[in-house]
């Protein structure tokens, strides 16, 4: 999409086509000859097992959409007929609900691996801001499908979700109302959210496509953090990292396979096969896996509004990372002090979703009670999670912007072809080190 | 340089041509379209006419003893009817004076002369959750979602919810029948 095309037609066909829409000249220089860094790691195989990911919600969503009734009266049945009726329909929904459990699991990678390797500094905000929005997008998508199935998660869920606009002052039960189309979760509502989560995965798809593009400008980061200088620092796309992708995939789908195959509701919540009932909620409501550590931070705070802001501001920081982050040093790998930071936020990170799926006032250690501090007792999920809370805020506000100023980075290797031809492993063994400066 | 004067007809504001008309016209009519048909895009979602006709529902209270609670269906949201013992009227009106979140008065939250009645509207007022009865540390309900209490006039107590359990309209029919809505 950039940079001087390498693409000669080879047929007469392939001629003619480049003359009126250059779309092979686009897909060779993006997906075959396109220069990248030739010291990518594992942790760079996560964007191709999303691109993949992305297909296989479309394909199974599609499928399911054949069968599925968006009624409030029937939704819940025709899930279960996909169940055990419709052929394979047990697979495909499988295929389906685990397949959005991996999405994130891909994509907290991928998000984690930006984080360490600083792939988010310039010139790469624009591309990691579009990351963003297909983040954003992506748990839209996610919510709106876990509503499909209406079931008593299903809908208790939309209840506590929906109510969270409704604590902005003034415009807030104007907003409920119009998301609900009437005066609680009902029909309407289901018949929306159907609309919607076909819609958005197509959106995720357009952004993709951008961030793509946004991707192919400045070209990859690499584990070093540092530009590529010469054509000796990279290798092509294909078949240097198509084969590394493919094999990743390959790893990513016996994970994804065994979840299908072994364990297809371990991450989902058994109240959920219960249909929904108005009426009464279920006594411990949770969201998916993937959304409880946001869901710890709307509960770490006591009050309504605060606890809805301060949640939204979690990913709303993210937005304008690129500016907070004062280190001219990408990689992690050179900034040792940061690296400790960071381990601790991904830590931060995991005992949020840990407390996110606790109930709040219960004790991290059995059976001891400590003191009782503000509302609830320091020994309680509560507590940790605004400790962790805490610590998530203060690593994007005050941690990263201090520490770029403050820390002193370990020496960036000039190239990257630079410490491999250096590497006392690359000398093969007998050799005389430096024979330059021997007599 | 004088021997030619360019004169930009469309920079001036003095002289509007008629071709800025046709520009000014132009985008007007654009920009008014889409907002004009914005609306209705929107407002599509709001509830609609046969969600709105939503009937009041009428209720038996000879079906609720003393001390216990029927959850009724009113506008697709639980409705709490409670049939309040005199220990907990008691323990409502002497909690009139405690400190509390949304300040409100137990006489306030029932008809006159019949205190025994509660009718509320039984979603918890922070993230929409069915309270349960007889719960929490005050004895009227307690929601299981985020942990708010609510004492026996529906009053919030403890917990994330900012205010207290919604009355509805609400009327005596007969002395045995009230209608909501």
């Amino acid at each position: 999409m950039s940079g001087h095309s390498t693409y000669e037609p080879k047929t007469g066909f392939e001629r003619w086509m480049d003359m009126r829409l250059p779309i092979l000249r686009m897909a060779h220089d993006t997906a075959i000859t396109f220069p990248t860094p030739k010291n990518l790691n594992y942790w760079w195989t996560f964007g191709g097992i999303l691109a993949v990911m992305l297909v296989v919600q479309i394909v199974t969503g599609i499928v399911l959409a054949m069968h599925y009734v968006p009624h409030v009266d029937y939704a819940f049945a025709s899930v279960e007929r996909i169940m055990r009726d419709v052929n394979y329909g047990w697979l495909v929904r499988y295929m389906h609900a685990n397949g959005a459990s991996m999405f994130f699991i891909a994509v907290y990678i991928h998000i984690f691996r930006n984080l360490y390797y600083g792939s988010y500094k310039a010139p790469r905000e624009v591309l990691w801001i579009l990351g963003c929005v297909i983040y954003l997008l992506m748990m839209a998508t996610a919510f709106l499908g876990y509503v499909l199935p209406w079931g008593q998660m299903s809908f208790h869920g939309t209840v506590v979700i929906t109510n969270l606009f409704g604590a902005l002052p003034i415009v807030g039960e104007a907003i409920t109302t119009w998301l609900w189309g009437g005066f609680a979760v009902d029909n309407p509502t289901l018949n929306r959210f159907f609309s919607l989560h076909y819609l958005l995965p197509f959106m995720i798809a357009g952004v993709v496509a951008l961030h793509i593009w946004a991707l192919h400008v400045p070209g990859n980061n690499n584990p070093l953090g540092i530009n590529v200088k010469s054509k000796e620092d990279t290798v092509p796309f294909h078949p240097y990292y198509t084969v590394k992708d493919g094999f990743a995939i390959a790893l990513f789908f016996i994970l994804f396979a065994s979840f299908v195959f072994y364990n297809p509701n371990i991450l989902g919540h058994p109240d959920n096969y219960v249909p929904a009932n108005p009426l009464v909620t279920p006594t411990h409501i949770v969201p998916e896996w993937y959304f409880l550590p946001f869901y710890a931070i709307l509960r770490a705070v006591p009050d309504k509004l605060g606890g809805v802001l301060l949640m939204f501001g979690a990913i709303g920081v993210l937005f304008v990372l690129p500016w907070l982050d004062t280190s001219k040093v990408r990689s992690m790998r050179y900034r040792p002090t940061a690296r400790l930071y960071f381990l601790i936020f991904v830590l931060a990170c995991l005992v949020l979703g840990y407390c996110g799926a606790k109930l709040p006032d219960d004790p991290v250690i059995p059976g001891v009670t400590s003191f009782q501090l503000v509302d609830a007792d320091l020994n309680s999920f509560v507590w940790l999670s605004r400790i962790a809370a805490a610590y998530y805020f203060a690593y994007f506000v005050l941690i990263l912007p201090i520490l770029g100023l403050t820390e002193t980075p370990l020496p960036v290797p000039d190239s990257i072809s630079a410490p491999v031809l250096s590497h006392p492993a690359t000398t093969p063994a007998g050799a005389v080190a430096s024979p330059e400066k021997r007599g | 340089m004088a021997d030619t004067v360019v004169t930009d007809t469309h920079a001036s504001g003095d002289d509007p041509n008629r071709r800025d008309f046709i520009h000014i016209a132009a985008g007007a009519a654009a920009a008014g379209a889409v907002v004009g048909l914005a609306w209705p895009f929107i407002d599509q979602m709001n509830p609609a006419g046969d969600t709105l006709a939503l009937a009041s529902v009428e209720f038996d209270l000879t079906k609720v003893a003393a001390g216990q609670q029927v959850v009724v269906k009113w506008r697709g949201k639980p409705l709490f009817v409670r049939n309040r013992t005199p220990a907990e009227i008691a323990q409502a009106i002497k909690d009139d004076n405690a400190s509390l979140r949304d300040p409100q008065r137990d006489e306030e939250r029932h008809k006159p002369g019949k205190p025994e009645w509660l009718v509320l509207i039984g979603t918890c007022t922070h993230l929409g959750c069915v309270p349960t009865f007889g719960g929490g540390d005050y004895g009227g309900w307690f929601c299981p979602c985020h942990g708010s209490h609510y004492d026996t006039s529906g009053r919030i107590r403890k917990g994330p919810a900012p205010r207290n359990l919604e009355v509805p309209d609400w009327d005596f029919v007969s002395d045995t029948k009230v209608k909501i809505g």
